[in-house]
């Protein structure tokens, strides 16, 4: 809604009480937001009025009949009686519509306990049928792997339909048919494909649509709900983890407006699936020999922590940029402590030359909120939809407000909105290409280019492409420039940093680096890279790199739920000549078991109490939700135990808050929002070699979504990876 | 509202269209504002249809769809819901015998039975030669003051009896 038509109101009143509502919104809007209730199916505050199921009628002064609360404008003056005779004979009368035809199936319905038809059904239907003949039976569609139908049981609210169309942006549900031969159908013989479309489970408001693999599994009444953050990408998604008797049953989205509304992308409501795979491992493990001997805690710990002093002077520390923010401390901490600065969760990151203009932490150098304003956008080598789902959706609702969304990337990658300019450019050509943009920038603003990029740009040729991705974004209002991943991941990262920066710099847009994993930016602040002590400090003497610890074997490596082999061929054997490899890991796969010779079973991101820091700079702490696995615990105590061994100082924290607040104070950061800029004066060096770049599919990103059967069966998961 | 909407990848050309359902597509895209094709729809699925002697096929939709830049399942949707339609193959010439209430008052359900018998075909079924087709139901024509009546290929007949029927049906080639 505009800023000049907030301070539009009309005088309303509901049941008897005066009300200030806006000016041209819908009754039921009114209503909520005075706190009363109107049934509702079709109606959801996040899609465009459908007004097709008529729960919502209700009683208005002068009008003839009942009138549909949701599509009905507010007026001056207007009289609303929400439980009035008439309002409720209304509202009875199309509940005993919308149950003749659906089935007294609940009691083997998923649904059932939160289905907001036998909710309302509750309040307001008969207590028997009038309706005696044959009940229709439609058939079911496969909508794939993730969402499982029964569609004699859809009431025809045509949320999932307007959901496709409206959010996810391609339209691939529609109501064919009609009259009593009307049925929500998809595109004939393709599946629902959006990386969003899971979002349909939430939004059906009967058992039509429910959770494959969480069918028939739980009663929605049996779980706790317990408060998770998505641990797959930095935009820091909110979750409840539904646990029943200590097993994470299912994930669904928590409303936070900020961050995810109340949506979350597939990867974070199946990925759970991952924690209870077959490979999980459930003992302290110890190679003996050749052999894998399940041993206790005391053993497996002392073991590690000999070894690891033994080869103290060799040691890499590879973490996952999805473990907790405690974890990666506390990893940090092990291998300063041990005398060492090699560790490094920036595993798929292609350059590290310019790492020491690094910012305080790689961000988005904006709030995730205000994407939906953005006037123009400039995405520079990344495949949003994968990469972080969420933000691509924030990018499609400001282009369909009229943002200028410009792209380069190595192909041209589907987006479900107006794009200003697609430049194609192959990894080779990116640097150039930039360069191009840089120039047309400079020239479109009249600004000066920085002078570490001047040769660059004298250089530059600038075809009719780079002015129109310039021009799109000189003008205007708020404007971005993002790095992606497939940016970090290129052999010359420095110089589209520099460039991207520069770029930002002239058009005076913002500029952000969207980093890989849901702890990318807390990885920095946790001192979990080479060149950054726990606060972000500058670490006097870096250590070596991921890419530098897996070129070249060392001694001994400490793996905290990376799978490394799973980003490079050879890197199996590079970690296979180390003489002593420890993995704090969830899970045990023949590779794993092929080069460690520790394993130390750890909970998963659902198993742990821990901080995901978001690329908004925010702080977002969870509690453990399920019972870890077998003998596994949160890494953090294991890590805690193993500092202890090594007779580290200042490893006896009791619970992992007490982790969180001791680096929280060596962080001279907010805890809410930041965007430290990033400045540095890379130039451009050189001609490019030969680049490749490697486009990861969505559910290969990490070791939980490898495991998750169902995202695996997708469209997606059965899509190989491509090098551009 | 969802203009947009790329049609899906993979989606056929538009080749299948004639060139006259195009220049009728054309015509009737020309009719609203820019942007606005969808609602050109309805008409642009009727061209369709007759070019294809009485009936659509999942080809003709897709190839609307892509010409008129929509996703497939909303043409789809508007094929599916319009009794006017057919999607499935039929008879060249439609029959709709109105059987709403002045019809039915007027003898409508005999005039039913006495087109089967001589077709010998059921409602919602076509002659064997492809001749005609009895639809199933349709809503009432606005055309009571002539009870009963029917239309045959968007022409109405009024005042019908068994007799009347026999020579319309007969007339149909």
């Amino acid at each position: 809604m505009a800023q000049d038509m907030a301070e539009e109101f009309v005088n309303i009143e509901i049941n008897g009480k005066p009300v200030k509502a806006r000016k041209g919104e819908m009754i039921i809007r009114a209503t909520d937001a005075n706190g009363e209730y109107i049934p509702r199916f079709c109606y959801h505050e996040k899609l465009a009025v459908a007004a097709n199921c008529r729960m919502c009628l209700v009683e208005v002064e002068k009008a003839p009949k009942p009138l549909p609360a949701c599509a009905t404008p507010v007026m001056e003056g207007m009289k609303v009686f929400t439980r009035s005779p008439k309002a409720i004979a209304a509202q009875r009368a199309v509940m005993e519509f919308l149950l003749i035809n659906h089935p007294l199936d609940c009691p083997i319905c998923d649904q059932g306990g939160e289905c907001e038809l036998q909710d309302l059904a509750l309040g307001f239907g008969r207590d028997y049928s009038r309706f005696h003949e044959r009940k229709r039976s439609v058939p079911d569609e496969d909508l794939g792997p993730l969402i499982a139908t029964d569609m004699t049981r859809c009431i025809h609210c045509t949320r999932c339909i307007r959901f496709t169309e409206e959010v996810a942006g391609i339209q691939e549900l529609g109501m064919v048919g009609r009259g009593e031969r009307m049925k929500v159908r998809r595109y004939i013989e393709s599946t629902v494909d959006h990386e969003l479309s899971g979002n349909v489970i939430d939004l059906c408001p009967v058992g039509a649509l429910v959770s494959k693999p969480y069918r028939f599994s739980a009663r929605a009444w049996e779980m706790s709900a317990v408060p998770l953050v998505s641990p797959h990408d930095g935009a820091g998604s909110n979750l409840f983890g539904h646990v029943l008797r200590g097993r994470l049953m299912r994930v669904v989205p928590r409303q936070n407006e900020a961050i995810n509304e109340i949506w979350i992308s597939d990867r974070d409501r199946f990925s759970y699936e991952g924690i209870y795979s077959p490979d999980r491992l459930h003992h302290p493990m110890v190679r003996e020999g050749g052999q894998w001997v399940a041993t206790d805690w005391e053993t497996a710990l002392a073991r590690a922590a000999e070894g690891l002093r033994a080869r103290a002077a060799s040691l890499g520390v590879l973490a996952s940029a999805s473990s907790t923010l405690e974890e990666l401390y506390l990893a940090g901490r092990i291998a300063r402590g041990l005398g060492g600065a090699n560790i490094d969760c920036r595993l798929r990151q292609g350059d590290f030359r310019d790492q020491a203009a690094d910012p305080l932490f790689p961000n988005l150098g904006m709030r995730i909120a205000d994407i939906d304003s953005l006037e123009a956008l400039l995405l520079i080598g990344s495949n949003l939809r994968r990469e972080v789902p969420i933000l691509a959706h924030r990018v499609r609702k400001a282009a369909r407000a009229g943002a200028k969304v410009a792209l380069v990337n190595p192909a041209i990658f589907p987006y479900y909105f107006p794009v200003a300019e697609y430049l194609e450019s192959a990894p080779a050509r990116q640097v150039a290409d930039l360069a191009a943009i840089l120039a047309a920038a400079a020239q479109a603003t009249g600004r000066p280019v920085p002078a570490h990029l001047a040769q660059a740009v004298q250089g530059a040729t600038v075809g009719p492409q780079h002015r129109a991705v310039a021009s799109a974004l000189a003008h205007g209002g708020k404007r971005a420039v993002w790095l992606g991943a497939l940016a970090q991941r290129h052999p010359r990262f420095a110089e589209l940093r520099s460039l991207g920066a520069a770029i930002a710099q002239v058009t005076g847009a913002s500029f952000g680096l969207l980093a890989e994993g849901a702890n990318a930016a807390g990885a920095y602040l946790a001192g979990a890279v080479p060149h950054r002590e726990a606060g972000g400090r500058p670490a006097a003497s870096p250590g070596l790199t991921a890419g530098e610890m897996l070129s070249r074997a060392l001694q001994s490596y400490l793996l905290l739920g990376t799978e490394p082999w799973c980003e490079a061929a050879d890197v199996a054997g590079t970690l296979a000549q180390a003489q002593f490899v420890v993995a704090v890991t969830p899970f045990a796969s023949d590779t794993l078991r092929q080069v460690a010779h520790v394993l130390l079973p750890a909970g998963t991101f659902a198993e742990t109490s821990g901080t995901y820091v978001n690329l908004e700079g925010l702080w977002q702490s969870q509690t453990g939700a399920a019972t870890p696995v077998g003998e596994a615990r949160p890494a953090w105590k294991i890590l805690r135990v193993l500092g202890n061994l090594l007779d580290l100082p200042g490893f006896e924290y009791v619970a992992s808050d007490a982790i969180r607040e001791e680096l929280a104070a060596l962080c001279a950061v907010s805890t809410a929002y930041s965007a430290p800029a990033y400045a540095g004066a890379h130039p451009v060096a050189g001609n490019a070699a030969a680049a490749a770049v490697v486009d990861v599919p969505m559910y290969q990103i990490d070791a939980l979504v490898r495991r998750a059967p169902s995202l695996q069966k997708t469209r997606e998961g059965r899509t190989p990876a491509v090098t551009y | 509202m969802s203009n947009d909407n790329p049609p899906a990848a993979g989606a056929g050309g538009t080749q299948i269209l004639s060139q006259h359902t195009r220049r009728e597509i054309d015509h009737w895209v020309a009719k609203f504002p820019p942007g606005r094709q969808r609602s050109a729809c309805i008409a642009a699925l009727r061209a369709a249809q007759e070019q294809n002697e009485g009936h659509l096929t999942k080809a003709l939709m897709d190839a609307v769809a892509v010409y008129l830049a929509l996703p497939p399942i909303q043409v789809y949707e508007v094929a599916g819901f319009y009794s006017m339609f057919e999607t499935h193959p039929c008879g060249r010439h439609h029959v709709s015998i109105c059987t709403n209430i002045s019809c039915m008052l007027n003898g409508a359900d005999e005039l039913v039975a006495h087109a089967e018998r001589k077709l010998g075909i059921k409602l919602d079924e076509s002659t064997p030669d492809g001749r005609v087709f009895l639809k199933e139901e349709h809503e009432c024509l606005a055309a009571c003051t002539g009870a009963p009546m029917m239309m045959v290929d968007h022409v109405f007949h009024e005042h019908l009896t068994p007799e009347k029927l026999d020579q319309i049906l007969d007339e149909l080639k």
